[in-house]
Protein backbone atom coordinates (compact mmCIF):
# COMPACT_ATOMS: atom_id res chain seq x y z
CA UNK A 1 0.00 0.00 0.00
CA UNK A 2 2.64 2.21 0.94
CA UNK A 3 6.60 1.65 -0.29
CA UNK A 4 8.90 3.81 1.42
CA UNK A 5 12.21 3.47 -0.59
CA UNK A 6 16.07 5.01 0.04
CA UNK A 7 14.70 8.80 1.41
CA UNK A 8 16.78 10.95 2.40
CA UNK A 9 15.66 14.27 4.44
CA UNK A 10 18.03 17.27 5.43
CA UNK A 11 17.39 20.47 6.96
CA UNK A 12 19.44 22.84 5.49
CA UNK A 13 22.83 20.26 5.25
CA UNK A 14 21.90 19.10 8.83
CA UNK A 15 20.35 14.88 7.86
CA UNK A 16 17.35 14.03 9.19
CA UNK A 17 16.56 11.01 7.39
CA UNK A 18 19.39 8.73 5.76
CA UNK A 19 18.15 6.09 3.51
CA UNK A 20 14.92 5.07 4.95
CA UNK A 21 13.23 2.02 3.41
CA UNK A 22 9.94 0.59 4.73
CA UNK A 23 6.67 -0.75 3.57
CA UNK A 24 3.09 -0.53 5.23
CA UNK A 25 0.52 -3.12 4.14
CA UNK A 26 -2.68 -2.65 3.33
CA UNK A 27 -4.79 -3.23 6.80
CA UNK A 28 -2.52 -2.85 8.87
CA UNK A 29 -1.27 -0.87 11.41
CA UNK A 30 2.36 0.07 11.23
CA UNK A 31 4.38 1.00 14.17
CA UNK A 32 7.17 3.62 13.70
CA UNK A 33 8.96 3.91 16.83
CA UNK A 34 12.22 6.05 18.16
CA UNK A 35 13.54 8.52 20.68
CA UNK A 36 13.09 12.42 20.60
CA UNK A 37 14.23 13.63 17.58
CA UNK A 38 15.07 10.50 15.59
CA UNK A 39 13.13 12.09 12.53
CA UNK A 40 9.81 10.35 12.78
CA UNK A 41 7.50 13.61 12.04
CA UNK A 42 10.07 14.31 9.90
CA UNK A 43 9.30 11.06 7.83
CA UNK A 44 5.35 11.76 8.30
CA UNK A 45 5.73 15.33 6.88
CA UNK A 46 7.94 14.08 3.58
CA UNK A 47 4.80 11.66 3.17
CA UNK A 48 2.44 14.33 3.37
CA UNK A 49 4.76 16.67 1.23
CA UNK A 50 5.64 19.38 3.87
CA UNK A 51 8.78 18.73 3.89
CA UNK A 52 10.61 17.63 -0.07
CA UNK A 53 12.80 14.70 0.08
CA UNK A 54 16.60 15.02 -1.51
CA UNK A 55 16.22 11.09 -2.40
CA UNK A 56 14.18 8.43 -2.44
CA UNK A 57 10.64 6.94 -3.19
CA UNK A 58 7.21 7.11 -1.43
CA UNK A 59 4.75 4.82 -3.76
CA UNK A 60 1.30 5.17 -2.31
CA UNK A 61 -0.64 2.64 -4.52
CA UNK A 62 1.78 2.52 -7.01
CA UNK A 63 1.83 6.48 -7.02
CA UNK A 64 4.85 8.85 -6.20
CA UNK A 65 3.96 11.51 -3.54
CA UNK A 66 7.12 12.73 -3.28
CA UNK A 67 7.16 15.89 -5.26
CA UNK A 68 3.10 16.35 -4.79
CA UNK A 69 1.69 19.08 -3.26
CA UNK A 70 0.85 18.62 0.40
CA UNK A 71 -3.13 19.32 -0.33
CA UNK A 72 -2.73 17.05 -2.64
CA UNK A 73 -1.34 14.11 -1.61
CA UNK A 74 -4.44 14.51 1.38
CA UNK A 75 -7.04 14.93 -1.62
CA UNK A 76 -5.32 11.19 -2.64
CA UNK A 77 -6.29 9.77 0.69
CA UNK A 78 -2.75 9.63 2.70
CA UNK A 79 -4.08 11.68 5.52
CA UNK A 80 -1.99 12.68 8.73
CA UNK A 81 -2.82 13.49 12.38
CA UNK A 82 0.33 16.23 13.09
CA UNK A 83 2.13 15.98 16.36
CA UNK A 84 0.43 18.64 18.68
CA UNK A 85 -2.90 17.88 17.25
CA UNK A 86 -3.21 21.28 15.70
CA UNK A 87 -6.60 21.63 15.64
CA UNK A 88 -7.95 24.84 14.28
CA UNK A 89 -8.74 26.67 17.67
CA UNK A 90 -10.87 29.59 16.58
CA UNK A 91 -13.59 27.23 14.54
CA UNK A 92 -15.99 24.80 16.12
CA UNK A 93 -15.91 21.40 16.71
CA UNK A 94 -18.29 21.09 13.68
CA UNK A 95 -16.41 23.55 11.85
CA UNK A 96 -13.10 21.87 12.29
CA UNK A 97 -15.09 18.25 10.74
CA UNK A 98 -16.19 19.73 8.08
CA UNK A 99 -13.08 20.96 7.34
CA UNK A 100 -12.15 17.58 6.88
CA UNK A 101 -14.69 16.71 4.05
CA UNK A 102 -12.23 18.67 2.12
CA UNK A 103 -9.75 16.23 1.60
CA UNK A 104 -12.03 13.43 0.36
CA UNK A 105 -12.99 15.30 -2.20
CA UNK A 106 -14.70 13.60 -5.37
CA UNK A 107 -13.00 10.38 -4.22
CA UNK A 108 -16.22 9.38 -1.69
CA UNK A 109 -18.84 11.18 -0.72
CA UNK A 110 -19.77 9.75 2.07
CA UNK A 111 -23.12 11.60 3.73
CA UNK A 112 -22.54 9.44 6.75
CA UNK A 113 -19.15 10.28 7.64
CA UNK A 114 -20.07 12.79 10.52
CA UNK A 115 -22.02 10.14 11.80
CA UNK A 116 -19.54 7.20 12.56
CA UNK A 117 -17.05 10.55 13.56
CA UNK A 118 -19.81 10.94 16.05
CA UNK A 119 -20.25 7.15 17.07
CA UNK A 120 -16.76 6.54 17.42
CA UNK A 121 -16.20 10.21 19.79
CA UNK A 122 -19.84 11.20 21.28
CA UNK A 123 -17.94 13.82 22.68
CA UNK A 124 -17.12 15.81 19.74
CA UNK A 125 -22.01 15.57 19.24
CA UNK A 126 -21.92 17.32 22.25
CA UNK A 127 -19.42 19.81 21.73
CA UNK A 128 -20.35 20.25 18.20
CA UNK A 129 -20.85 24.22 18.82
CA UNK A 130 -17.30 24.49 20.90
CA UNK A 131 -14.34 26.08 19.78
CA UNK A 132 -11.89 23.73 19.14
CA UNK A 133 -9.27 25.69 20.96
CA UNK A 134 -11.27 25.15 23.96
CA UNK A 135 -11.98 21.60 24.23
CA UNK A 136 -9.19 19.35 26.26
CA UNK A 137 -6.37 17.96 25.59
CA UNK A 138 -8.11 14.49 24.89
CA UNK A 139 -10.99 15.83 23.19
CA UNK A 140 -8.53 17.85 20.76
CA UNK A 141 -6.86 14.10 20.02
CA UNK A 142 -10.17 13.19 19.32
CA UNK A 143 -11.33 15.88 16.77
CA UNK A 144 -8.37 15.66 15.00
CA UNK A 145 -8.38 11.86 14.35
CA UNK A 146 -12.21 12.73 13.58
CA UNK A 147 -11.57 15.31 11.01
CA UNK A 148 -9.18 13.15 9.30
CA UNK A 149 -11.93 11.10 9.02
CA UNK A 150 -13.86 13.23 7.34
CA UNK A 151 -11.64 13.14 4.59
CA UNK A 152 -12.15 8.90 3.84
CA UNK A 153 -8.64 8.25 4.39
CA UNK A 154 -7.10 5.38 2.53
CA UNK A 155 -4.84 5.26 4.93
CA UNK A 156 -4.15 7.64 8.49
CA UNK A 157 -0.76 8.84 9.53
CA UNK A 158 -0.83 9.62 13.58
CA UNK A 159 2.16 11.59 15.03
CA UNK A 160 2.00 10.21 18.79
CA UNK A 161 -1.42 10.69 19.27
CA UNK A 162 -1.05 9.25 23.09
CA UNK A 163 1.40 12.43 24.04
CA UNK A 164 0.52 14.53 27.01
CA UNK A 165 -3.21 12.62 27.70
CA UNK A 166 -3.79 10.50 30.83
CA UNK A 167 -3.95 6.38 30.65
CA UNK A 168 -7.86 6.42 29.91
CA UNK A 169 -7.90 8.60 27.37
CA UNK A 170 -5.00 7.07 26.06
CA UNK A 171 -6.94 3.70 26.02
CA UNK A 172 -10.32 5.75 24.26
CA UNK A 173 -8.20 6.93 21.53
CA UNK A 174 -6.49 3.47 20.56
CA UNK A 175 -9.36 1.48 21.24
CA UNK A 176 -11.35 3.71 18.71
CA UNK A 177 -7.77 3.16 16.58
CA UNK A 178 -8.39 -0.13 16.73
CA UNK A 179 -12.03 -0.01 15.95
CA UNK A 180 -10.73 1.42 13.13
CA UNK A 181 -8.16 -1.03 11.87
CA UNK A 182 -10.62 -3.65 12.28
CA UNK A 183 -12.89 -1.81 9.53
CA UNK A 184 -10.20 -2.28 7.28
CA UNK A 185 -8.07 1.44 7.98
CA UNK A 186 -5.06 1.38 7.55
CA UNK A 187 -2.73 3.25 9.72
CA UNK A 188 0.41 4.35 10.05
CA UNK A 189 1.59 5.44 14.00
CA UNK A 190 4.38 7.32 15.55
CA UNK A 191 4.81 6.71 18.86
CA UNK A 192 7.34 7.65 21.85
CA UNK A 193 4.96 4.81 23.81
CA UNK A 194 6.78 1.68 22.57
CA UNK A 195 5.19 -0.88 24.85
CA UNK A 196 1.79 0.92 23.63
CA UNK A 197 2.51 1.12 19.90
CA UNK A 198 4.01 -2.61 19.53
CA UNK A 199 0.88 -4.04 21.50
CA UNK A 200 -1.30 -2.32 19.07
CA UNK A 201 0.64 -2.57 15.92
CA UNK A 202 0.94 -5.62 13.44
CA UNK A 203 4.54 -4.36 12.23
CA UNK A 204 6.71 -2.26 13.26
CA UNK A 205 10.23 0.27 12.80
CA UNK A 206 12.68 1.43 14.69
CA UNK A 207 13.97 4.86 13.59
CA UNK A 208 17.17 6.31 15.21
CA UNK A 209 19.46 9.46 13.99
CA UNK A 210 17.39 8.96 10.84
CA UNK A 211 17.46 5.62 10.50
CA UNK A 212 15.92 2.68 10.51
CA UNK A 213 17.86 0.65 12.70
CA UNK A 214 15.54 -2.41 13.02
CA UNK A 215 12.16 -3.43 11.77
CA UNK A 216 9.48 -6.46 12.09
CA UNK A 217 6.50 -8.00 13.14
CA UNK A 218 5.14 -6.05 16.88
CA UNK A 219 5.33 -9.28 18.59
CA UNK A 220 9.04 -10.31 17.59
CA UNK A 221 10.38 -6.81 18.22
CA UNK A 222 8.13 -6.29 21.50
CA UNK A 223 10.51 -9.65 22.78
CA UNK A 224 13.86 -8.60 21.21
CA UNK A 225 16.13 -8.29 24.04
CA UNK A 226 17.67 -5.34 22.76
CA UNK A 227 14.32 -3.58 22.01
CA UNK A 228 13.36 -4.96 25.41
CA UNK A 229 16.46 -2.72 27.10
CA UNK A 230 16.33 0.58 25.09
CA UNK A 231 12.80 1.22 24.89
CA UNK A 232 10.57 -1.16 27.02
CA UNK A 233 11.97 -1.19 30.03
CA UNK A 234 11.93 2.56 30.10
CA UNK A 235 8.44 3.04 28.78
CA UNK A 236 7.26 0.64 32.34
CA UNK A 237 9.09 2.65 34.55
CA UNK A 238 7.76 6.28 33.17
CA UNK A 239 4.23 4.48 32.67
CA UNK B 1 -23.32 71.79 12.73
CA UNK B 2 -21.85 69.02 14.84
CA UNK B 3 -24.22 66.57 13.45
CA UNK B 4 -23.85 67.99 10.24
CA UNK B 5 -19.95 67.06 10.49
CA UNK B 6 -20.59 64.21 12.33
CA UNK B 7 -22.25 62.82 9.86
CA UNK B 8 -20.00 63.94 7.26
CA UNK B 9 -17.00 62.07 9.36
CA UNK B 10 -19.05 58.87 9.41
CA UNK B 11 -19.22 58.75 5.64
CA UNK B 12 -15.72 59.57 4.91
CA UNK B 13 -14.92 56.88 7.86
CA UNK B 14 -16.79 53.89 6.89
CA UNK B 15 -15.26 54.33 3.48
CA UNK B 16 -11.89 54.25 5.05
CA UNK B 17 -12.80 51.17 6.93
CA UNK B 18 -13.62 49.38 4.06
CA UNK B 19 -10.32 50.28 2.56
CA UNK B 20 -8.23 49.24 6.08
CA UNK B 21 -10.37 45.95 6.20
CA UNK B 22 -8.99 44.99 2.64
CA UNK B 23 -5.23 45.57 4.31
CA UNK B 24 -5.90 43.89 7.57
CA UNK B 25 -7.51 40.78 5.21
CA UNK B 26 -4.40 40.43 4.20
CA UNK B 27 -2.32 41.14 7.18
CA UNK B 28 -4.52 38.27 8.82
CA UNK B 29 -4.28 35.74 6.47
CA UNK B 30 -1.35 35.88 4.75
CA UNK B 31 0.68 37.90 7.21
CA UNK B 32 1.79 40.46 3.92
CA UNK B 33 1.44 43.78 4.43
CA UNK B 34 0.65 45.41 1.02
CA UNK B 35 2.31 48.62 0.58
CA UNK B 36 0.79 49.06 -2.58
CA UNK B 37 -2.76 48.52 -1.11
CA UNK B 38 -3.35 52.67 -1.79
CA UNK B 39 -2.37 52.34 -5.30
CA UNK B 40 -5.07 49.37 -5.92
CA UNK B 41 -7.66 51.50 -4.29
CA UNK B 42 -6.44 54.31 -6.71
CA UNK B 43 -6.16 52.35 -9.73
CA UNK B 44 -10.14 51.16 -8.79
CA UNK B 45 -10.96 54.50 -8.68
CA UNK B 46 -10.05 55.13 -12.03
CA UNK B 47 -11.27 51.78 -13.32
CA UNK B 48 -14.65 52.92 -11.80
CA UNK B 49 -14.29 56.78 -13.45
CA UNK B 50 -12.83 55.16 -17.05
CA UNK B 51 -16.07 53.16 -17.07
CA UNK B 52 -17.95 56.12 -16.70
CA UNK B 53 -16.44 58.74 -18.47
CA UNK B 54 -15.53 56.47 -21.42
CA UNK B 55 -18.45 53.87 -21.53
CA UNK B 56 -20.99 55.92 -20.04
CA UNK B 57 -21.53 53.56 -17.47
CA UNK B 58 -23.99 54.04 -14.24
CA UNK B 59 -22.65 54.55 -11.45
CA UNK B 60 -23.55 50.59 -10.15
CA UNK B 61 -21.41 49.52 -13.00
CA UNK B 62 -18.15 51.78 -12.25
CA UNK B 63 -18.69 50.05 -8.39
CA UNK B 64 -18.45 46.74 -10.00
CA UNK B 65 -15.80 47.91 -12.44
CA UNK B 66 -13.84 49.30 -9.53
CA UNK B 67 -13.80 46.43 -7.39
CA UNK B 68 -13.26 43.81 -10.17
CA UNK B 69 -10.47 46.09 -11.31
CA UNK B 70 -8.63 46.22 -7.54
CA UNK B 71 -9.67 42.31 -7.03
CA UNK B 72 -7.34 41.31 -10.56
CA UNK B 73 -4.84 43.88 -9.76
CA UNK B 74 -4.25 42.74 -6.19
CA UNK B 75 -4.26 39.33 -7.61
CA UNK B 76 -1.59 40.26 -10.26
CA UNK B 77 0.18 41.91 -7.72
CA UNK B 78 0.50 38.56 -5.49
CA UNK B 79 2.25 36.84 -8.75
CA UNK B 80 4.57 39.29 -9.44
CA UNK B 81 5.67 40.74 -6.06
CA UNK B 82 4.82 38.33 -3.13
CA UNK B 83 4.48 34.70 -4.61
CA UNK B 84 8.00 34.72 -6.02
CA UNK B 85 8.98 35.95 -2.65
CA UNK B 86 6.80 33.21 -0.76
CA UNK B 87 8.08 29.86 -2.86
CA UNK B 88 11.51 30.75 -1.76
CA UNK B 89 10.45 31.65 1.99
CA UNK B 90 11.95 35.38 1.75
CA UNK B 91 11.73 37.14 5.50
CA UNK B 92 8.30 39.21 5.75
CA UNK B 93 10.28 42.38 5.63
CA UNK B 94 11.08 41.31 1.65
CA UNK B 95 7.75 41.54 1.35
CA UNK B 96 7.26 45.18 2.11
CA UNK B 97 10.12 46.25 0.41
CA UNK B 98 8.99 43.93 -2.80
CA UNK B 99 5.74 45.88 -2.68
CA UNK B 100 7.14 49.19 -1.92
CA UNK B 101 8.49 48.51 -5.49
CA UNK B 102 5.20 47.43 -6.69
CA UNK B 103 3.83 50.58 -5.45
CA UNK B 104 5.82 53.14 -6.66
CA UNK B 105 5.59 51.60 -10.32
CA UNK B 106 1.39 51.46 -10.28
CA UNK B 107 2.02 55.32 -9.02
CA UNK B 108 4.34 56.46 -12.30
CA UNK B 109 2.07 54.73 -14.16
CA UNK B 110 -0.85 56.65 -13.32
CA UNK B 111 0.65 59.79 -12.75
CA UNK B 112 2.01 59.13 -16.38
CA UNK B 113 -1.29 58.42 -18.01
CA UNK B 114 -3.06 61.43 -16.61
CA UNK B 115 -0.28 63.26 -17.24
CA UNK B 116 -0.32 64.00 -13.05
CA UNK B 117 -3.66 65.99 -13.41
CA UNK B 118 -6.68 65.62 -11.20
CA UNK B 119 -9.37 63.84 -13.07
CA UNK B 120 -13.36 64.06 -12.12
CA UNK B 121 -16.50 62.17 -12.38
CA UNK B 122 -19.03 63.96 -15.09
CA UNK B 123 -21.39 65.61 -13.04
CA UNK B 124 -24.52 63.29 -14.20
CA UNK B 125 -22.91 60.60 -13.02
CA UNK B 126 -24.80 60.65 -9.57
CA UNK B 127 -28.32 62.75 -9.05
CA UNK B 128 -27.37 65.76 -6.47
CA UNK B 129 -29.96 65.48 -3.93
CA UNK B 130 -30.52 66.29 -0.40
CA UNK B 131 -32.97 65.36 2.44
CA UNK B 132 -33.68 67.16 5.90
CA UNK B 133 -33.43 64.28 8.30
CA UNK B 134 -33.73 65.37 12.16
CA UNK B 135 -32.40 68.62 10.72
CA UNK B 136 -28.82 66.94 9.52
CA UNK B 137 -28.83 67.57 5.37
CA UNK B 138 -28.26 64.29 4.25
CA UNK B 139 -26.86 63.77 0.41
CA UNK B 140 -28.04 60.75 -1.28
CA UNK B 141 -24.42 59.98 -2.15
CA UNK B 142 -24.00 59.67 1.45
CA UNK B 143 -26.74 57.52 1.96
CA UNK B 144 -25.78 55.54 -0.72
CA UNK B 145 -22.31 55.18 0.06
CA UNK B 146 -23.01 54.10 3.78
CA UNK B 147 -25.79 51.21 2.44
CA UNK B 148 -22.82 50.06 -0.05
CA UNK B 149 -20.47 50.02 2.70
CA UNK B 150 -23.03 47.96 5.19
CA UNK B 151 -23.53 45.96 1.91
CA UNK B 152 -20.01 44.79 1.54
CA UNK B 153 -19.08 44.06 5.03
CA UNK B 154 -22.21 42.40 5.87
CA UNK B 155 -21.36 40.47 1.89
CA UNK B 156 -17.68 39.44 3.63
CA UNK B 157 -18.74 38.93 6.98
CA UNK B 158 -20.87 35.87 5.57
CA UNK B 159 -18.94 35.04 2.87
CA UNK B 160 -15.67 34.12 5.59
CA UNK B 161 -18.28 32.88 8.09
CA UNK B 162 -20.95 30.69 6.66
CA UNK B 163 -19.57 29.25 2.62
CA UNK B 164 -17.36 26.78 2.89
CA UNK B 165 -14.54 28.72 1.08
CA UNK B 166 -14.80 31.15 3.83
CA UNK B 167 -14.09 28.75 6.56
CA UNK B 168 -11.38 27.53 4.48
CA UNK B 169 -10.01 31.13 4.47
CA UNK B 170 -10.23 30.72 8.43
CA UNK B 171 -8.32 27.70 8.50
CA UNK B 172 -5.28 29.32 6.43
CA UNK B 173 -5.71 32.46 8.70
CA UNK B 174 -5.25 30.04 11.78
CA UNK B 175 -2.15 28.00 10.95
CA UNK B 176 -1.30 27.39 6.71
CA UNK B 177 0.22 24.25 6.94
CA UNK B 178 -2.53 22.74 8.72
CA UNK B 179 -4.71 23.31 6.22
CA UNK B 180 -2.58 21.73 3.53
CA UNK B 181 -3.01 18.77 5.22
CA UNK B 182 -6.63 19.08 5.61
CA UNK B 183 -6.46 19.21 1.31
CA UNK B 184 -6.72 22.89 1.60
CA UNK B 185 -5.22 24.69 -1.77
CA UNK B 186 -3.26 27.64 -0.54
CA UNK B 187 -2.94 28.98 -4.22
CA UNK B 188 -6.93 29.19 -4.01
CA UNK B 189 -7.15 30.90 -0.87
CA UNK B 190 -4.34 33.40 -2.11
CA UNK B 191 -6.13 33.78 -5.14
CA UNK B 192 -9.31 34.84 -2.97
CA UNK B 193 -8.05 36.74 -0.31
CA UNK B 194 -5.83 38.71 -2.71
CA UNK B 195 -8.69 39.28 -4.90
CA UNK B 196 -11.35 40.22 -2.19
CA UNK B 197 -8.75 42.89 -0.60
CA UNK B 198 -8.23 44.56 -3.89
CA UNK B 199 -11.80 44.28 -4.59
CA UNK B 200 -12.24 45.75 -1.29
CA UNK B 201 -9.79 48.87 -1.91
CA UNK B 202 -11.32 49.40 -5.75
CA UNK B 203 -14.94 49.67 -4.09
CA UNK B 204 -13.45 52.29 -1.41
CA UNK B 205 -11.30 54.27 -4.52
CA UNK B 206 -14.48 54.75 -5.99
CA UNK B 207 -16.62 55.45 -3.63
CA UNK B 208 -13.79 58.27 -2.36
CA UNK B 209 -13.60 59.60 -5.57
CA UNK B 210 -17.37 60.62 -5.87
CA UNK B 211 -17.24 62.04 -2.36
CA UNK B 212 -14.64 64.39 -3.02
CA UNK B 213 -15.28 64.25 -7.09
CA UNK B 214 -11.31 63.65 -7.51
CA UNK B 215 -9.75 60.72 -8.70
CA UNK B 216 -5.69 61.59 -9.35
CA UNK B 217 -2.58 59.04 -9.01
CA UNK B 218 -1.23 60.23 -5.43
CA UNK B 219 -5.25 59.68 -3.92
CA UNK B 220 -4.06 56.50 -2.28
CA UNK B 221 -1.00 57.55 -0.52
CA UNK B 222 -2.46 58.95 2.50
CA UNK B 223 -5.32 56.36 3.04
CA UNK B 224 -2.29 54.48 3.10
CA UNK B 225 -1.22 55.77 5.90
CA UNK B 226 -4.11 56.42 7.68
CA UNK B 227 -5.03 52.63 7.02
CA UNK B 228 -2.03 51.65 9.32
CA UNK B 229 -3.12 54.35 12.10
CA UNK B 230 -7.27 52.31 11.55
CA UNK B 231 -5.10 48.85 11.70
CA UNK B 232 -3.03 49.30 14.86
CA UNK B 233 -6.19 51.06 16.48
CA UNK B 234 -8.23 48.51 15.85
CA UNK B 235 -5.90 45.44 16.44
CA UNK B 236 -4.09 43.66 13.49
CA UNK B 237 -6.20 41.77 11.09
CA UNK B 238 -9.57 42.31 12.89
CA UNK B 239 -12.47 42.86 11.01
CA UNK B 240 -15.04 44.80 13.49
CA UNK B 241 -11.77 46.39 15.01
CA UNK B 242 -10.71 48.35 11.44
CA UNK B 243 -14.32 48.90 10.92
CA UNK B 244 -14.81 51.05 14.01
CA UNK B 245 -11.43 52.30 13.92
CA UNK B 246 -11.91 53.47 10.22
CA UNK B 247 -15.41 55.37 11.38
CA UNK B 248 -13.35 56.90 14.54
CA UNK B 249 -10.35 58.00 12.81
CA UNK B 250 -13.13 59.68 9.81
CA UNK B 251 -14.54 61.48 12.39
CA UNK B 252 -11.72 62.68 14.02
CA UNK B 253 -10.36 64.00 10.49
CA UNK B 254 -13.08 66.07 9.51
CA UNK B 255 -14.01 67.30 12.82
CA UNK B 256 -10.56 68.47 12.78
CA UNK B 257 -10.52 70.16 9.31
CA UNK B 258 -13.78 71.93 10.17
CA UNK B 259 -12.92 73.57 14.17
CA UNK B 260 -9.07 73.50 14.10
CA UNK B 261 -7.23 73.53 10.44
CA UNK B 262 -7.02 71.17 7.76
CA UNK B 263 -3.31 70.75 8.62
CA UNK B 264 -3.67 69.60 11.79
CA UNK B 265 -5.69 66.26 10.48
CA UNK B 266 -2.81 64.21 10.44
CA UNK B 267 -1.48 65.68 14.01
CA UNK B 268 -4.68 64.68 15.78
CA UNK B 269 -4.86 61.42 14.29
CA UNK B 270 -1.44 60.16 14.89
CA UNK B 271 -1.31 61.57 18.44
CA UNK B 272 -5.01 60.00 18.99
CA UNK B 273 -3.17 56.78 18.23
CA UNK B 274 0.06 57.15 20.27
CA UNK B 275 -2.55 57.53 23.59
CA UNK B 276 -4.08 54.62 22.49
CA UNK B 277 -1.35 52.36 22.22
CA UNK B 278 0.34 54.00 25.39
CA UNK B 279 -2.91 52.81 27.03
CA UNK B 280 -3.96 49.69 25.22
CA UNK B 281 -0.38 48.46 23.27
CA UNK B 282 -2.89 45.31 21.29
CA UNK B 283 -5.22 48.46 20.16
CA UNK B 284 -8.43 48.86 20.98
CA UNK B 285 -9.61 45.60 19.70
CA UNK B 286 -6.55 43.57 19.45
CA UNK B 287 -5.92 40.97 21.89
CA UNK B 288 -3.37 38.35 21.87
CA UNK B 289 -6.41 35.27 20.92
CA UNK B 290 -8.36 37.52 19.18
CA UNK B 291 -12.67 37.19 18.46
CA UNK B 292 -14.76 35.32 16.92
CA UNK B 293 -14.60 37.18 13.47
CA UNK B 294 -10.77 37.34 13.80
CA UNK B 295 -8.92 36.61 10.72
CA UNK B 296 -5.59 35.56 12.41
CA UNK B 297 -2.68 34.00 12.22
CA UNK B 298 -1.43 32.27 15.50
N1 LIG C 1 12.02 22.58 10.46
C1 LIG C 1 13.20 22.07 10.86
N2 LIG C 1 14.33 22.74 10.62
C2 LIG C 1 15.55 22.24 11.01
N3 LIG C 1 15.69 21.08 11.65
C3 LIG C 1 14.60 20.36 11.93
C4 LIG C 1 13.29 20.82 11.56
N4 LIG C 1 12.39 19.91 11.96
C5 LIG C 1 13.08 18.94 12.55
N5 LIG C 1 14.42 19.19 12.55
C6 LIG C 1 15.48 18.34 13.08
O1 LIG C 1 15.38 17.08 12.48
C7 LIG C 1 15.56 16.05 13.42
C8 LIG C 1 14.36 15.14 13.45
O2 LIG C 1 13.25 15.84 13.96
P1 LIG C 1 11.80 15.23 14.06
O3 LIG C 1 10.88 16.29 14.51
O4 LIG C 1 11.49 14.53 12.80
O5 LIG C 1 12.00 14.16 15.24
P2 LIG C 1 10.94 13.27 15.98
O6 LIG C 1 11.43 11.88 15.87
O7 LIG C 1 9.59 13.54 15.48
O8 LIG C 1 11.09 13.78 17.49
P3 LIG C 1 9.98 13.92 18.63
O9 LIG C 1 9.76 12.55 19.19
O10 LIG C 1 10.63 14.82 19.63
O11 LIG C 1 8.76 14.51 18.01
C9 LIG C 1 15.84 16.73 14.75
O12 LIG C 1 17.23 16.77 14.95
C10 LIG C 1 15.30 18.12 14.56
O13 LIG C 1 16.03 19.05 15.31
MG1 LIG D 1 7.93 14.30 16.32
Amino acid sequence: MLEVSGLSVSYSGIRALKDVSLTVGKGEIFALIGPNGAGKSTLLNTLSGMVQAQTGHARFDGVELIGRPAHRIARAGLIQVPEGRQVIAPLTVRENLELGRIAAGTRSGDRNALDRVHDLFPVLAERRTQLAGSLSGGQQQMLAIGRALMGAPRILLLDEPSLGLAPVIVREVFDALLRLNASGLTILLVEQNAKLALETAHHAAILEMGRVVMRGTAADLAHDPLVVDHYLGRTEETA
Amino acid sequence: MLAQQLLNGVVVGSVYGLFALGFTLLFGVNHIMNMAHGAVFMWGAFAGLFAVTMFDLPFAAALVIGAVAGGLLSVVLDWVAFRPLRKRNAPEFSAIVSSIGANLILLSLAQQMTATRVMRFPFDTFPIRFYEILGVRVQLLQLVIMAVVILTVVGLVWYLQRTNAGRQIRAVAYSEGTSRLLGINPFSINFQVFFLSGALAGVAGVLIGLVFNSVHFMMGEPLLLRAFVVIILGGLGSIPGALIAGLLIGIVQVLTVSYLSAGMADVVVFSLLFLVLLARPTGLFGSASGGAARVARQ
